[in-house]
Parts: structure tokens; C-alpha cells; sequence
């Protein structure tokens, strides 16, 4: 017997007329079933909203400099106050929202392209391949992501694309294990041996019929990672590795101030703090009700 | 003029799945899933292949249609040899030998709309534009008694019996002139097995096509087979036109099989062959006959003796050393 993988995880919330009413009703009908993802999706598209349109949403440059204001505290004119150089914090850290969704989305998505294709690969061509690469992917498992990415940019130098590849690289062998172990499951389907019957080649069968059929544990995951995609920028940044000067970034601004300022002007340290806690929040609910939404097998 | 060849021809096939254990993936034995099966299908002619689970039905089935490689024999398509062709090659015979699977939720693409699973076939080979395609796909529901105005439908959207409709128009597609239908109709209820094996009859007078069909359960080969393969572990034991084989069963397998059909009145009283145990290992079948362990009547000479599938009177086959 085949073993049922249960693919179509919507089917039960179609029927019950949850996709009837167009893009605003399902939305909240999804919003009313899962409030916390619901809250999740409005943090999270707030941030971007911000980081897209920083320039309209920053009331400063994030850059000028202006020695008067040197550590001033919050105040109508600085919002959250302003650091050492007399910069906006507020300013600041809309703009470190940019730099932040900027890695976190390409470094997941780089992740996510690469860990699929090998994935893919693995699972469906089998055989010395598989064994080779899953090797591979075992050796980049077993080192923290952190550690990974800490190597890589030391290796690379500081830069906005290596610190992308950093952290992409770490992301590879949880979607490649995802990717390849629901392919091997499809590749068993009996929807996959009627192309082959109908003389379908194996690339175009990959492609057609096994790879949108992995898309849902895909999305869950990929929404998992963006949370600790944003904290390992965060942290490269804080240990001087992760985007360089001057581009504002949240992980920088905490380290540049932690240890000077924190009795001085909490608020250089505080603010930076939040977003960053924030935004991780976000995305991990959002996390959450995907995969309730799209994999109830791994429903804990 | 001669006779035309059969539409298929199957020598001698073979298959025996290799059991590996280990790091080094040694070799330690092998699964017996077909172990020498011959039979040919005519033009518009349905043969049943039947047994229990684990008896390689399926397998013959599959490696009919080179979905697995066979370990030995010969498989004729219409007289030409296909057992060894490669990939590109098989790509003229794959039109003319189509699949219908019996689980009608897992052989349809949940992320495909149904146009685009029964014309995919058509794609595959390039046949006809996009327009031609769409008329073509219409056709097609039509014949297998579907709405054309449900062709943009996911297969969630739909019944069992219309999914296996849908499987039936995929299978249909490429105009095949063999279709392998196995166990089409086990996962449906029984009033829509009815009908999906009365449009089935339907297709085979129509277009000419000729059928295997896999299948556990009796009553429905009685229905819709002209004849009938009684597996066992990898062998035919016994090989006859439906009605001489429901009437007069030869083999002590098949009188065991037949005598475990359910009959809907409890006035009946029958004699009971119930059979004792279960079906052996694959890996390390019997020797001798297959049966013996569990045959009502054998003999010293089946424990030691393979016995083969020889033509008894009017032409049935039995392998039996003692019918």
C-alpha cells in the first residue's frame, strides 16, 4: 500500500465556503480563526510598509549627523531620542526595518531556492546523488546557524551580500530534509506514475508534479525561518560582522550603544531592543498559524 | 491473411525485486512479486487478473506498461517486442497503453485543474494546439459522463466516482487500444462501481479497447471479464473463460476463492472451503507447488514438483498436478 499523504490541507475550509467571498473575505474569515497569525501578518506587513516607504515615514535623514542633539532623550522633536552623532533614532530605526526584511526575505529566499532545488534533486534522482548530498547537507547541519554565518562572513568580509549569503547558507539543510523527504513520499503517487505512463519526462514530472505539491510545508517553513533569519542579521551586526556602515541596522545600533549608553541613554538601547523582539514575534505567529493553516501533521 | 497479433502478448514475465541490507547494501534475497507469467489479450477483450493481496497482480500490471522493469520475459505490443526499449523509444507504444488506478484520490494532482490533467497526455506528445486541446478535453468528459463546465474544478471538488471518471478520460486521451484498469473500482460504493464498469463496457465497444483488469473482488469479474487469470504468488494456477471458471473451478485456489464470496441470501446454505493460513513469504516461496501448504488435496508429489499451466479440456489452463 502507498502510504496517504494528506495533500490538499484546505479542502475542509473550502468546504465550509472559507474561499467563497474573494480576497477580503477570506482574509477574515482566516483572521477570525486564527487571531494570533492574524496579528502576526499586521506586525509583519506594518514593518514592511514602513521599510518600503522609509523615506515618507522617517521624519530625518537616518544618516546626518547633528552634533547638538549628541545622546539627546525622546522628545518631540526625537521620538525615541538620538544616539552619540546626533542621528534620529525613530529615523533609524524605520530605515534599519529596510535593511532587516531586505536580508532576512533574500536570505530566505536564497535559502529556500537552493534547498529546494537539492531537495528536489535528491529525493527524486536517488541513489549515489542522494547519498552524496544529503552528506553534504549533514556536515552544514551540524554547525549552529550562527557559528555558520559567523565563519562565512569572517571569510567574506562584511557586506549587505555576504551577509545575505551567510545566513542563507545555514537555511539550506532544513528545506532541503523538508523538501526531499515529502518527494519521496510523491514520487510514490499514483498521479506521478500516470505521467510516466503517458511518457512524461522524469525533469518535466519534478517540476509539474512533485514540486507544487511540496509548496505548503515550503511556506511553513520558510515563514519560521524568516523570524531567526532577522535575529542572526541581528547578531552578525551586533558582533560587527553583519551589514556594514552606514546603513542603519537594528543589530548594530544595540551593540554600538549596549555597552556605553545603557545607563546614560537607555533609550539607544531599549528601542532597537523592541523592534527587533517585534518583529521576531510577528513572524513567529504568523509562523505558527501557517502551519497550523497549511500542515496539520505537524500540528503539536 | 493471417490473424492479427494480439494486442498484448506477455512471455515468461519475470519480476523479482532485489532485498538489500545494511551499509553496503548487500543482497540477501529477492521478493518473487511475478514469477513467470504468460497470457495474451485479444482485440476488445477483457482479462482479469485476480488473487489475493501481496500475489503480484499489480506488478504484472505495471510491468505491462514499463512503469517497472521487468527481470525476465518478453511483452509484445500488437507483435512488437517492448521489453528492453528505452525511454525515448517506448514514447510511440506509451499512446497506445494507458493506466487506471484504483485509489481515485491519489491518482489525480490536487494542484491541477481537471482539463489540464486529462489533456496533459496530449501535451506530452504535442498533439493539437491549445484550442484543439480544450475542444478535445471536452470530448472527452462527455464520453466519460462529465460536465464539460466542471473542466476548471480541482479533483477536491468532485466525487469518487467522478475522479475516477476523470482517470478513465486521461486514460482515454491519447486513443489507447489497452488500458490496465487496476482495481478500478474497489474504493468506490457499489452503486457508483456500477457505473463506472458499465461506462467501461461501454468504451470497449465503442472504441475497440482492450482491458487487464486487477482485481480481488469476484463478483465484478464475473460482470465485466471474458476471461480470468487466478494468481497465487506470482503464478497463474488457472487461466479460463469467466462462465467455465465461475461454473466449474479446477484449481483447489480458485474453488477456495469462489466458495469465499459473500452470496446476499442467508436461506443459502453452502459447503465451506475456509482456507487454512496465510499466504507464504515472497521471498522464500514454497517449493513444489506454491499452494501445498494450505491445498485441501495435496500430495507428496506437489510438496517436491512445480507444477505448470498445461491446457486441460475445452482449452482452460490449469497448473494442478492433480487436475
Amino acid at each position: 500500500m502507498s502510504v496517504t499523504v494528506p495533500l490538499d490541507h484546505n479542502a475542509e475550509l473550502r468546504r465550509a465556503g472559507a474561499f467563497a467571498h474573494g480576497f477580503f473575505g477570506q482574509a477574515r474569515f482566516l483572521a477570525r480563526r486564527y487571531p494570533l497569525g492574524a496579528a502576526g501578518a499586521i506586525i509583519l506587513i506594518f514593518f514592511i510598509l514602513c521599510g518600503i516607504f522609509a523615506e515618507w515615514v522617517a521624519p530625518m535623514d537616518p544618516l546626518t549627523t547633528n552634533a547638538k542633539y549628541s545622546l539627546a532623550a525622546p522628545s518631540a522633536r526625537n521620538w525615541m531620542g538620538a544616539d552619540m552623532m546626533g542621528r534620529d533614532e525613530f529615523s533609524r530605526i524605520v530605515h534599519g526595518a529596510r535593511i532587516s526584511l531586505m536580508v532576512a526575505i533574500s536570505a530566505t529566499g536564497l535559502g529556500a531556492i537552493f534547498g529546494v532545488s537539492i531537495g528536489l534533486a535528491s529525493g527524486y534522482i536517488g541513489g549515489w546523488f542522494d547519498l552524496v548530498f544529503q552528506r553534504v547537507v549533514d556536515v552544514l547541519q551540524s554547525l549552529p546557524l550562527l557559528v555558520m554565518a559567523l565563519v562565512i562572513t569572517a571569510a567574506l568580509g562584511p557586506s549587505l551580500e555576504n551577509t545575505i549569503i551567510a545566513i542563507a547558507l545555514p537555511l539550506i539543510p532544513s528545506v532541503s530534509r523538508v523538501i526531499r523527504s515529502n518527494t519521496l513520499s510523491l514520487r510514490e503517487m499514483p498521479f506521478v506514475e500516470a505521467a510516466q505512463a503517458a511518457g512524461m519526462s522524469e525533469w518535466r514530472i519534478a517540476i509539474r508534479h512533485v514540486l507544487p505539491n511540496t509548496l505548503a510545508p515550503l511556506i511553513v517553513l520558510a515563514t519560521a525561518q524568516l523570524g531567526s533569519t532577522i535575529l542572526t542579521e541581528a547578531s552578525l551586526s551586533f558582533l560587527g560582522l553583519g551589514v556594514p556602515e552606514p546603513h542603519p541596522s537594528w543589530g548594530r545600533m544595540l551593540s554600538e550603544s549596549a555597552a556605553e549608553y545603557v545607563r546614560t541613554a537607555p533609550w539607544l538601547v531599549i528601542f532597537p531592543g523592541l523592534a527587533i523582539s517585534l518583529i521576531v514575534f510577528g513572524t513567529n505567529l504568523l509562523g505558527d498559524a501557517m502551519r497550523d493553516l497549511l500542515d496539520p501533521r505537524q500540528r503539536s | 491473411m493471417s490473424n492479427p497479433p494480439p494486442v498484448i502478448e506477455v512471455t515468461d514475465l519475470k519480476k523479482h525485486f532485489p532485498i538489500r541490507k545494511g551499509l553496503l547494501r548487500r543482497l540477501v534475497g529477492h521478493v518473487h512479486a511475478v514469477d513467470g507469467v504468460s497470457f495474451s489479450i485479444g482485440q476488445a477483450e477483457t482479462i482479469a487478473v485476480v488473487g489475493e493481496s501481496g500475489c503480484g497482480k499489480s506488478t504484472v500490471g505495471r510491468t505491462i506498461l514499463r512503469l517497472i522493469q521487468p527481470t525476465a520475459g518478453t511483452i509484445k505490443v500488437n507483435g512488437t517486442d517492448i521489453t528492453t526499449l528505452s525511454r525515448h523509444e517506448m514514447r510511440p507504444y506509451r499512446r497506445q497503453m494507458q493506466i487506471v488506478f484504483q485509489d481515485p484520490f491519489a491518482s489525480l494532482n490536487p494542484r491541477m485543474r481537471a482539463d489540464d490533467i486529462v489533456g496533459e497526455p496530449l501535451m506530452v506528445h504535442g498533439i493539437a494546439n491549445k484550442k484543439e486541446r480544450a475542444e478535445q478535453v471536452a470530448e472527452l468528459f462527455v464520453r466519460v459522463g462529465l460536465r464539460p463546465q466542471q473542466a476548471r474544478n480541482f479533483p477536491h471538488e468532485f466525487s469518487g466516482g467522478q475522479r475516477q471518471r476523470i482517470s478513465i478520460a486521461r486514460a482515454l486521451a491519447l486513443n489507447p487500444k489497452f488500458i490496465v484498469a487496476d482495481e478500478p473500482v474497489s474504493a468506490l460504493d457499489v452503486s457508483i462501481q456500477a457505473q463506472v464498469l458499465n461506462l467501461m463496457v461501454r468504451l470497449q465497444r465503442s472504441e475497440g479497447l482492450s482491458y487487464l483488469f486487477i482485481s480481488h473482488n469476484l463478483a465484478v469479474v464475473e460482470h465485466i471479464a471474458h476471461r480470468v487469470a487466478v494468481m497465487y504468488l506470482g503464478r497463474i494456477v488457472e487461466f479460463a473463460d469467466t462462465a467455465d471458471l465461475f461454473a466449474n473451478p479446477q484449481h483447489p485456489y480458485t474453488e477456495a476463492l469462489l466458495a469465499a464470496i459473500p452470496v446476499p441470501d442467508p436461506a443459502m446454505k453452502r459447503t465451506r472451503h475456509i482456507m487454512q493460513g496465510d499466504v507464504p513469504s515472497p521471498i522464500n516461496p514454497p517449493l513444489g507447488c506454491h499452494f501445498h501448504p494450505r491445498c485441501p488435496i495435496a500430495t507428496e508429489r506437489c510438496r517436491v514438483e512445480v507444477p505448470l499451466l498445461k491446457p486441460g479440456a475445452d482449452g482452460r489452463m490449469v497448473a494442478c498436478h492433480l487436475r
